[in-house]
């Protein structure tokens, strides 16, 4: 094709119309169709809830969800809305409930760990007044509870009956990296969350964008810095919409040169670093890999890029918000010294990161320059218009965007197509 | 409770005082003289302080990475054209050990970006480390520790 979709097209993987960033349908749909549907979407990490009765506030797309380790060690997960009047149960954003009951304040409705009714206060009334009906049965009025499955110490949850188990939804390229990242204990450095006026798949493309790496984040290139001797390597899964990036540590000394030939900014860098223990890498897993982004659909990136580590859960708050929450951790046998390492490495990433907080703008970008553009289409096909499950070197490709919207085009089926009639 | 020496609570307000204004002018390259050159500064969220939870959006542990914080603000980073404006309470001073000064002041820092509406950007306190030296007060470490939680797209210039 290589030509712009006409007006009004169907979304393709390789032409995705304007409308699907901007449309209150298409968001519901989406809550429907993904979020709630056949997907197992991340709720956080089993080291954030380490002992029994620890919670964790999270979300589910915009569906408030809380995680509780169980009085035995188990995890659960239940939608934080009592099954009474739909007040919000848990108001805290973590926690531990010692006794393992989580009270609603309105009516004092208390449910238990897993999310069932344990008791109503005046179930009988009183000296035969009021109450509920003899019949009235407690664990049928229970929170709505999602099912609940961890990999490697990360969890996550599903409302669907029928989906496949979460080993089977990540496959098995997603679970070798996954492995990688968590290859011994972690433990949790903390938290920053970061709130977009932009679509959640406009960071999800983002993410899996390797085209801008080095066209947008500009801090290597101005401080010269470019390892033009690293191996890149982009690999998908079955369904097209998870996927990895890792670029390897360069063999031998860094290269210090600079591709300004190519780009169309200024890139020549003449600055130099004062403290280049910002940049400085210490291989601490059986590899040389120096930057691994890995993109989970739908909600959730788990990255390393030097020596941090975090997990970046997209919630989707509304059609042109969306919060992403970072939590940063490091491993559980760190020593000080190695923390403080981290957190000096950790000015690279986050919303004040110095080679990615550009993402938080371009998502912006992108979200008010389609104001208006139903019908109207992006052009994905840098580097071909399919989806292939391997790709390297990355950089100059889109192939993981379109693997993104092959996934999410499938699992939405006529939603969109519905959406654009209604609104024809 | 002891008298406060007005004399050190004028050194720590002036310093935050012209901090501020060094900053919400775009005086960028004149905000690392405020620390001295073995500093730590953080941008840090309540809610990992008060879990001791140590990550921090910012960390810099030299007065040369505040530099490079600021050569890469000025060449590479890619942000929202934006004025800043901080509001900062008097100081309260929390302790004394020598020429050294514990002290923590609120600060408001208010956003204006190309729409012109102006937006609470960004709400928290200074807890402060300064060296007192010659009568002028420098920056030993500064954690400003925010209460907005929720970054609105992202946070560039210091605060």
């Amino acid at each position: 094709m290589n030509a712009m979709a006409p007006v009004g097209a169907p979304s393709l993987p390789t032409a995705v119309d304007y409308r699907v960033y901007h449309d209150t349908q298409i968001f519901a749909a989406e809550q429907r169709n993904i979020f709630k549907g056949r997907t197992w979407c991340y709720l956080g990490l089993e080291a954030e809830i380490p002992n029994a009765g620890d919670f964790r506030a999270t979300h589910l797309g915009e569906t408030p969800v809380v995680l509780v380790r169980g009085q035995e060690g188990k995890l659960h997960a239940w939608v934080n809305r009592c099954a009474h009047k739909g007040a919000t149960v848990c108001r805290s954003l973590r926690g531990n409930q010692a006794d393992g009951a989580f009270v609603c304040v309105y009516h004092q409705w208390a449910y238990d760990s897993e999310g069932t009714l344990v008791g109503v206060p005046f179930r009988r009334g009183m000296k035969g007044v009021g109450g509920y009906e003899k019949d009235f049965d407690l664990a049928s009025h229970s929170l709505e509870k999602l099912r609940v499955e961890s990999y490697k110490g990360m969890v996550f949850g599903t409302f669907s009956a029928d989906i496949e188990s979460l080993d089977d939804f990540l496959g098995p390229v997603m679970r070798k990296y996954i492995d990688r990242v968590f290859q011994r204990p972690i433990k949790v450095l903390g938290y920053s969350r970061q709130y977009m006026a932009g679509n959640w798949k406009l960071y999800s493309e983002n993410s899996r964008d390797s085209y801008h790496g080095g066209l947008l984040h500009l801090f290597y290139p101005t401080f010269g810095i470019y390892r033009q001797s690293q191996d890149s390597a982009g690999e998908l899964a079955e369904q097209g919409f998870h996927n990895v990036f890792t670029v390897s540590k360069p063999k031998g000394d860094i290269d210090y040169g600079s591709f300004g030939d190519e780009a169309n900014r200024e890139m020549q860098g003449s600055a130099k670093l004062q403290d280049e223990r910002l940049l400085q890498f210490r291989p601490e897993i059986e590899d040389d890999v120096g930057l691994h982004i890995q993109s989970l659909f739908p909600s959730v990136v788990l990255q390393q890029i030097q020596n941090t580590l975090a997990t970046r859960q997209i919630v989707t708050h509304g059609v042109d918000k969306t919060e992403l929450v970072w939590t940063y951790f490091g491993y559980a046998d760190d020593d000080e010294e190695t923390t403080r390492h981290r957190l000096r490495n950790l000015n690279l990433v986050g919303p004040s990161g110095l080679i990615s907080m550009e993402d938080g703008e371009a998502v912006e970008l992108c979200q008010q320059g389609t104001v208006g553009a139903e019908g109207k289409h992006s052009f994905i096909e840098m580097g071909g218009d399919d989806v292939r499950g391997y790709y390297a070197p990355m950089g100059m490709d889109e192939n993981a965007v379109r693997g993104f919207w092959k996934g999410y085009l499938n699992l939405m089926g006529d939603a969109l197509a519905v959406s654009a009639e209604a609104s024809a | 409770m002891s008298m406060v020496d007005p004399v050190l609570q004028g050194l720590v307000d002036s310093l935050n005082a012209a901090y501020g204004l060094c900053l919400d002018d775009g005086r960028l390259e004149e905000w690392p003289e405020f620390f001295v050159d073995d500093c730590l500064y953080q941008v840090i969220a309540r809610e990992n302080v008060d879990n001791g939870l140590p990550a921090a959006v910012m960390y810099c542990d030299s007065k040369g990475m505040l530099v490079d914080r600021v050569v890469a603000l000025r060449r590479a980073n890619v942000f929202p054209e934006h004025f800043s404006r901080h509001l900062i309470s008097r100081a309260v001073l929390t302790g004394i050990d020598g020429d050294t000064v514990s002290a923590e002041a609120s600060y408001a820092l208010l956003q204006t970006r190309n729409d012109g509406e102006t937006r609470i950007y960004n709400a928290g306190k200074y807890a402060d480390r300064l060296l007192i030296n010659d009568g002028v007060a420098k920056l030993v470490s500064r954690m400003c520790v925010y209460d907005t939680h929720r970054i609105a797209t992202l946070l560039a210039t210091p605060i």
